[in-house]
C-alpha cells in the first residue's frame, strides 16, 4: 500500500470569477503535511495564502484538484479542520465559556456527558490560561486574550488539523511573543497537526517544522519549501544566536525580498 | 559630544538614606456627603424638565386666560376634567367609561396587532435577509406598501372583516410590520461573514444557526425595528379608533370633540403621550437587556 501524507493538497487550482473576468489566484499547489507537523505558509500579502487556508478549511471550493485528509476528500467545512481566525471571530453575545461551549456541545453532543463536556471546556480554557476569565464577554478582554479563547475553541473540537489564519497578526509584539510561546507549548504537549498562515519570518522559523514559501500572485505557486531542523522544545532567547535558526531565517528573507520581492506599490 | 553626558551621569548623587514609605489613609467620604452628591445628580436631571414644563404651562395660562380664547387654559382643563382624573375606573355602561377603560381597550388592540406584526415581521425579515430571491421578489412590494398611510388601510380592512375590532387590529399590524421587516432584513444581511464561517466550521444546522447566530447577531437591528413599530402602532390606533368608534382612547377624543369638551381632549392627549412614551421605554428596556454585549466588539 502506498503511503500518503496525513493532509494532502493535490494539484489545487483556485480562481475567482467576477462577471466575465476570471482571476487565477492559486496555481497547481501540491503539498503534503505529516501528522503532528507544524507547517507555516508565508508569502507577501495578496498572494493567496489565506485562500489556500480557506480551501483546506472547506470554506471555499477548489477550482481544480482536491484536498485529502487521511486520504478522504474534503469539500465542506467541518470541526475536523478547526480554524483560528485572524480576528478571533468570537460571538460577542456569549461569554468566554459559552463561546467554547457552543463548539464542544456540537462536536461532542453524543460522545460526552454534560459533566464531561464541562470538564473538557474548562480543560481547554486552562490550556490557554483563560479559565480565570470564563464568565467575561469578548468585549471585556484584551485582543491577546480573545485570540487565546479562539484557540481554545478550535482545540476543543479535537481537530485533525488545526488551521491558523494569521492568528497573531493583529496583536502587539509582546503579546504576540507570549502567544507564540503558548502555541509552541500546546503543540509540544498535544502534537497537533498545524497549518499556519503568517507573514512574519521570525514567527515562521520559530514555530514551524517546515516553511512553505509562496510566490507572488496572481496564479501564486509554492516557490520553495524549507525544513527547519531545530530541536524542540525551542527557546526564543537561545535561538536568537543559533546558526541554524539564522540560516533558515536568512533563506526565507532571501526568498521574500530578493527573488520574489513585492512588485506592486506596497 | 558624548563625554558631557557621561559626566553629568556620574555627577548625580544618590540619596544615602532610603525614602520613607508614607502610609496614605484611604479617603473616606461620610454618608451625608455621598448622599448630597447623589441628590445633586438626581436634581440635575429632574429640575430642568420641571422648570421648562412650568414655563410652558405659565405661557399657556397667560395666552388662554383672555376672554375669547378658543382653547381653555391649564387651570380650566384641570377643573373641568378633575372628575376624570380622580376616578379613571367608573363604568356607566356603553361608552361612558373612565379613561382607564378607554386606555386599556386601545392597549389591547395594540398588543394584539403589534404582537402579530412582531412575529410576522421578524419571520418575513429573516426570509428577505437570508434569501436573495425572496429579497428581489418581496423588497419592491414592501417598499411600495410601506408608504401607504395606516388609515388608508382601514376602509379595506372594514370591507374584509365587516367588524371594527379586527379591522383596527389589522391596521396596527400593517402599520407596525414594515419597519420590523426592513430592519430585521438589514440585520440578517449584515451578519459578519466571520460568524457564518464559525457556524460552517461547527456544522451548525439551519435551526441552530437561526437561534444561536442569526437572532442574537441581528438582535440590535430587530429591536430598532420593534421600537419604531410600537411607536407607529400607537400613532395609528388613535386615528383608527376615531373612525371605528366604540371604547378606546381615539373615540374618546372624537366623542369629546363632538360634545365640545375641549378640556377632555387635552387630558386625553396628555395620557396618549405618556402611554406612548412608556411603551417606547418598555421596548427599549427589553432591547437593552436582550442585546447586552451584542453590538460591542
Amino acid at each position: 500500500m502506498p503511503t500518503y501524507p496525513y493532509l494532502k493538497i493535490d494539484h489545487v487550482d483556485k480562481s475567482f470569477t467576477r462577471g466575465s473576468t476570471e482571476t487565477e489566484v492559486l496555481k497547481d499547489i501540491t503539498l503534503g503535511i505529516e501528522k503532528g507537523q507544524y507547517v507555516s505558509i508565508i508569502g507577501h500579502s495578496g498572494c493567496g495564502k489565506s485562500t489556500l487556508l480557506n480551501l483546506v478549511a472547506g470554506l471555499l471550493p477548489v477550482s481544480a484538484g482536491c484536498v485529502l485528509l487521511e486520504n478522504q476528500e474534503v469539500n465542506d467545512p467541518g470541526p475536523d479542520r478547526a480554524v483560528v481566525f485572524q480576528n478571533h471571530s468570537l460571538l460577542p453575545w456569549l461569554t468566554v465559556y459559552a463561546n467554547v461551549k457552543i463548539a464542544v456541545d456540537k462536536v461532542f453532543a453524543s460522545t460526552k456527558s454534560k459533566q464531561e463536556r464541562h470538564d473538557w471546556i474548562m480543560h481547554n480554557l486552562d490550556l490557554v490560561q483563560m479559565a480565570h476569565a470564563k464568565d467575561k464577554r469578548p468585549a471585556e478582554i484584551s485582543g491577546g486574550m480573545k485570540q487565546r479563547v479562539g484557540l481554545a475553541r478550535a482545540l476543543a473540537m479535537e481537530p485533525k488539523v488545526l488551521l491558523l489564519d494569521e492568528p497573531f497578526g493583529a496583536l502587539d509584539a509582546l503579546t504576540r511573543a507570549h502567544l507564540q510561546d503558548s502555541v509552541m507549548a500546546i503543540h509540544t504537549k498535544l502534537g497537533n497537526t498545524v497549518m499556519m498562515i503568517t507573514h512574519d519570518v521570525d514567527e515562521a522559523v520559530l514555530l514551524s517544522d517546515r516553511i512553505v514559501m509562496m510566490t507572488n500572485g496572481p496564479a501564486a505557486r509554492i516557490g520553495e519549501i524549507l525544513d527547519v531542523p531545530l530541536q524542540r522544545p525551542r527557546k526564543r532567547l537561545a535561538l536568537a544566536g543559533e546558526p541554524t535558526y539564522l540560516k533558515c531565517r536568512q533563506r526565507v528573507l532571501e526568498f521574500l525580498y530578493e527573488r520574489h520581492h513585492f512588485v506592486e506599490a506596497a | 559630544m558624548n563625554m558631557p553626558v557621561l559626566k553629568s551621569e556620574t555627577a548625580v548623587s544618590f540619596p544615602t538614606t532610603p525614602a520613607k514609605v508614607l502610609a496614605i489613609a484611604p479617603k473616606k467620604t461620610p454618608f451625608a456627603a455621598r448622599a448630597l452628591v447623589q441628590a445633586k445628580a438626581v436634581a440635575g436631571t429632574i429640575v430642568p424638565p420641571i422648570v421648562v414644563l412650568a414655563v410652558i404651562l405659565g405661557v399657556w395660562e397667560l395666552l388662554c386666560r383672555k376672554a375669547g380664547a378658543t382653547l381653555p387654559p391649564p387651570s380650566r382643563v384641570l377643573k373641568d376634567t378633575w372628575e376624570l382624573i380622580v376616578d379613571p375606573f367608573f363604568d356607566r355602561g356603553g361608552i361612558d367609561k373612565g379613561l382607564f377603560w378607554h386606555m386599556s381597550a386601545s392597549l389591547q388592540r395594540v398588543a394584539f396587532g403589534y404582537a402579530l406584526s412582531a412575529v410576522a415581521g421578524v419571520a418575513l425579515g429573516t426570509l428577505v435577509g437570508q434569501s436573495l430571491w425572496a429579497m428581489r421578489g418581496l423588497d419592491p412590494i414592501f417598499q411600495v406598501l410601506r408608504t401607504v398611510p395606516p388609515l388608508a388601510w382601514l376602509p379595506l380592512s372594514l370591507a374584509a372583516f365587516r367588524n371594527g375590532q379586527p379591522s383596527a387590529i389589522f391596521v396596527i399590524f400593517i402599520t407596525a410590520i414594515w419597519p420590523i421587516i426592513i430592519n430585521t432584513a438589514v440585520g440578517i444581511r449584515n451578519i459578519p461573514q466571520d460568524y457564518r464561517n464559525v457556524a460552517q466550521v461547527l456544522r451548525l444546522n439551519q435551526f441552530e444557526f437561526f437561534y444561536k447566530i442569526m437572532v442574537p447577531a441581528a438582535a440590535p437591528y430587530i429591536f430598532t425595528g420593534l421600537r419604531i413599530g410600537i411607536g407607529l402602532s400607537w400613532l395609528a390606533i388613535v386615528a383608527a379608533e376615531m373612525l371605528i368608534g366604540g371604547v378606546g382612547i381615539g373615540f374618546f377624543i372624537w366623542d369629546a370633540w363632538n360634545s365640545s369638551h375641549i378640556s377632555e381632549i387635552i387630558l386625553a392627549l396628555i395620557y396618549v403621550g405618556l402611554v406612548g412614551f412608556i411603551l417606547d421605554r418598555m421596548v427599549a428596556g427589553v432591547a437593552s437587556v436582550v442585546t447586552r454585549g451584542t453590538s460591542a466588539n
